[in-house]
């Protein structure tokens, strides 16, 4: 499982550890986990997730498959939960293995800054006022250039 | 050929998930007959600078061609991570 996509709960600590115990001949690993953070006003209630069933599953595929082109890795790994989730909650995690620490680091900021626009998934802030589809920022987009 | 909706584009449009008859050859073709459709795909379509689209399940330019596909989905830009 390289690639998941669940609407249920995980742990990121288990999971980085089971990754790397099968990342065999890795002198480095690096992981990211993304937490559904509360807003500046604190009222969050809670962050709904939709996606795109079949197309996220292939597009996280595919942007795995190009972090392992790229950089010289020994595995990588990419869940991310839809739904919804509670302030505090963990959304989402990337991990790398490579022979080499610099591999590790830019293929986990790669696997981020593509899923971060290039992964069918819409996030909605529920506040007590109402529910808010998350705008993309110029800048996540931008952010692919330095690839 | 199915066309998908997502995010605050499903929600203009009123539904995820419809079944089209078209001789659109572009995406942007096909986006120009579907604005036709009624006032909510109009309105949800307003703003092409703001939607995306993915021909069977790939994200494509709004020139790429739809013949033969079997689903086009339009929707916001992306916001994962």
């Amino acid at each position: 499982m390289e690639v998941e996509v669940r609407d249920s709960a995980f742990d990121p600590g288990a999971t980085l550890n089971a990754f790397t115990a099968r990342a065999t001949g890795a002198g480095a690993i690096v992981s990211f986990t993304g937490i559904t953070r509360d807003l500046a006003t604190g009222d969050l209630q809670a962050m709904e997730i939709e996606h795109y069933p079949g197309m996220t599953e292939r597009a996280l595929t595919a942007i795995r498959d190009e972090a392992m082109t790229r950089f010289n890795l020994v595995d990588a790994l990419v869940i991310h939960r839809y739904g919804r989730l509670s302030p505090g909650e963990t959304i989402m995690m990337v991990a790398t293995a490579a022979p080499h620490r610099r591999d590790a680091f830019d293929a986990a900021d790669f696997l981020m800054d593509y899923l971060k626009s290039r992964a069918p998934f819409w996030k909605r802030e529920i506040t007590p006022d109402g529910a808010e589809w998350v705008a993309a920022k110029d800048d996540d987009e931008a952010a692919l250039d330095r690839w | 050929m199915q066309i998908r909706y997502f995010a605050w584009l499903r929600e203009r449009i009123g539904t995820g998930a419809e079944e089209v008859e078209t001789d659109a050859k572009t995406v942007v073709a096909l986006i120009e007959e579907l604005k036709t459709r009624s006032d909510a795909h109009a309105f949800a379509f307003s703003d092409t600078a703001a939607i995306r689209a993915a021909v069977d399940q790939d994200l494509v330019p709004f020139d790429a061609p739809v013949t033969g596909a079997k689903e086009v989905a339009f929707f916001p830009p992306m916001t994962g991570g």
